[in-house]
């Protein structure tokens, strides 16, 4: 089906906003990141599954599942949803570099007055890593080694 | 696919009997109506039978009326005008008296005018969108020019008591004028009974063609043209008349009926009453006959409106948010703000406004679309 709002969004706006991936609630999260933008009310929520897999050798945190949930306006839901896509699969590392600029381009641009929207998926994200950190160091206190894993990164 | 219209606030489709009576005012009566010769003669007789048909419409005297290019121009010479009239004839007035849920070409004109040495208040409206009559008249110095209200408000549909507003401010010797620009052909306008000194009405909002409305002047009040020019309309709006628009205009006007409010208000009142089926939907603006037949205005909670619309829009359903997110703006709406919604409940709004074309079979559609989509955003959205 077509849809009419392409004067303002691109066709992968569109596409995402209409099918978006990954979105939903996950029960067994590793870590939440939520966001909120006080000037649009947009509020974005991701839930991050962490496992750890062998990349040349290195034992290393990656994102095993990723989901989302958006109160926001079309490109609000579509930033989230490519922004899940983009960094399924890919370890903490890689995820954390992921810039804001690099989702709009992902999603064919977005409208000047949309752009802090993709701001606001990198925020979403980068708290649920922050928070995957943090309880990584409470794991510490509470009896998990976390000088050997960091050892093992390294 | 689908094309079901739903934004007639923002403008209606043109009748295609209004087409038809403007057609030969392009290649045929194509004068100027300020020509001696036949040809801009006819044109100047289009312009009078026009002016006529406006007039009646609103029991007011053809000279009375004034052709623009829309609300948008007829509001800011109603306003500019009056204010430079009086700051010329040297008085003492320089008070305008406004509400919190104008539209843009109102409120921006009166900030410009605060600018060149107006004072501004703007009036507070109730839940439903009522204009606060007791701080009205309260507000009302002796310095106090004009009242500028809007009839029936584009966003929440609300129909403010003109009569009674228009009655206060002539006891007060204040200028009343009326932004009609929604509310014309919707509801009755009569500028003796009502007291109105200045009405802003145009012709897209009912099935004419854009670019064309007119100002109502009540005989005897001063104001100053915005442009100046060759003395086209008493020299109050100068530059050649749009004939082929005004024509279509008032073709618009005649072919308005009260057919029409009934079958809009019957579907209007059927489409609230399904979408507040909806869980957690609120209504905005009054109820019943103080509401614009056409407008229905809902708040889904948890989702946004913006993306309500862009999911109706891969249906066919054209609908509008009328709030923040909105193409041009990210500012919340302030007439939401005003009958005292959060931006965050400001964001959850839909506007869909029919015409005379809107079928049941349109709303039952939408209606089913709709259903579905708010159940497809609630379960997206982190706010439970």
């Amino acid at each position: 089906m077509e849809n009419r709002c392409e004067s303002l969004y691109s066709k992968e706006v569109i596409k995402h906003f209409k099918n978006p991936k990954n979105m939903g609630e996950m029960k067994d999260a590793d870590a939440v990141g939520k966001v909120g933008n006080p000037r649009c009310g947009d509020i974005l929520r991701v839930f991050l599954k962490i496992e750890k897999k062998k990349i040349n050798g290195k034992e290393k945190d990656y994102i095993k599942d990723i989901k989302f949930q958006t109160f926001g306006c079309m490109a609000a839901i579509a930033v989230s949803s490519v922004l899940t896509e983009m960094v399924k699969g890919k370890t903490i590392e890689e995820a954390k570099k992921l810039k804001n600029n690099e989702i709009v381009k992902k999603l064919g641009g977005l409208p000047a007055i949309k752009y802090h929207c993709s701001l606001l998926g990198a925020e979403a994200l980068n708290e649920a890593i922050k928070n995957y950190e943090s309880r990584l160091l409470k794991k510490d206190g509470d009896g998990f080694d976390w000088t050997t894993s960091l050892k093992k990164k390294k | 696919m689908r094309n079901i219209y739903l934004d007639n606030a923002a403008t209606t489709k043109v009748d295609e009997k209004v087409v038809r009576e403007m057609l030969p005012y392009f290649t045929e009566k194509y004068g100027n109506a300020s020509s001696q010769h036949l040809v801009g003669q006819e044109a100047k007789r289009a312009l009078q039978e026009s002016r006529h048909v406006i007039a009646k419409s609103i029991n007011a005297k053809d000279d009375e009326i004034i052709f623009t290019s829309g609300g948008t121009e007829s509001n800011n010479l109603a306003l500019k005008g009056l204010f430079f009239a009086n700051k010329e004839a040297g008085t003492e007035k320089n008070h305008i008296i406004t509400t919190k849920i104008e539209h843009d070409c109102v409120l921006n004109s009166c900030k410009w005018l605060e600018k060149q040495g107006a004072k501004i208040t703007c009036i507070d409206v109730n839940s439903e969108g009522f204009v606060n009559i007791n701080q009205l008249k309260q507000s009302i110095t002796p310095n106090t020019l004009v009242v500028s209200i809007i009839h029936g408000n584009n966003e929440i549909g609300t129909i403010q008591d003109i009569e009674e507003i228009g009655k206060i401010c002539r006891e007060k010797g204040v200028y009343f004028h009326i932004d009609a620009c929604q509310s014309y052909t919707k509801t009755p306008i009569n500028v003796k009974k009502q007291n109105l000194d200045l009405v802003t009405l145009n012709s897209h909002k009912i099935h004419g063609p854009k670019g064309v409305g007119a100002l109502y002047i009540r005989e005897g009040i001063k104001i100053i043209p915005l442009a100046h020019g060759g003395g086209h309309e008493k020299a109050l709006r100068n530059g050649t008349e749009n004939v082929s628009g005004i024509v279509g205009f008032a073709k618009s006007v005649n072919l308005a009926s009260s057919g029409d409010i009934k079958h809009m208000t019957k579907l209007r009142d059927y489409l609230i009453e399904e979408i507040l089926k909806i869980p957690n939907t609120k209504l905005n603006g009054a109820k019943g006959d103080k509401r614009l037949c056409n407008n229905i205005n809902i708040s889904f909670n948890n989702i946004e409106g913006e993306a309500i619309g862009g999911y109706l829009d891969s249906y066919g359903i054209c609908s509008s948010t009328g709030s923040a997110c909105s193409s041009h703006t990210l500012e919340t709406s302030h007439v939401l703000k005003a009958i005292g919604l959060s931006n965050l409940q400001a964001n959850t709004t839909l506007r869909l406004s029919l015409s005379k074309y809107t079928t049941k079979e349109e709303i039952d559609y939408t209606l089913e679309i709709l259903k579905k989509v708010v159940e497809k955003l609630r379960r997206m959205s982190p706010i439970k």
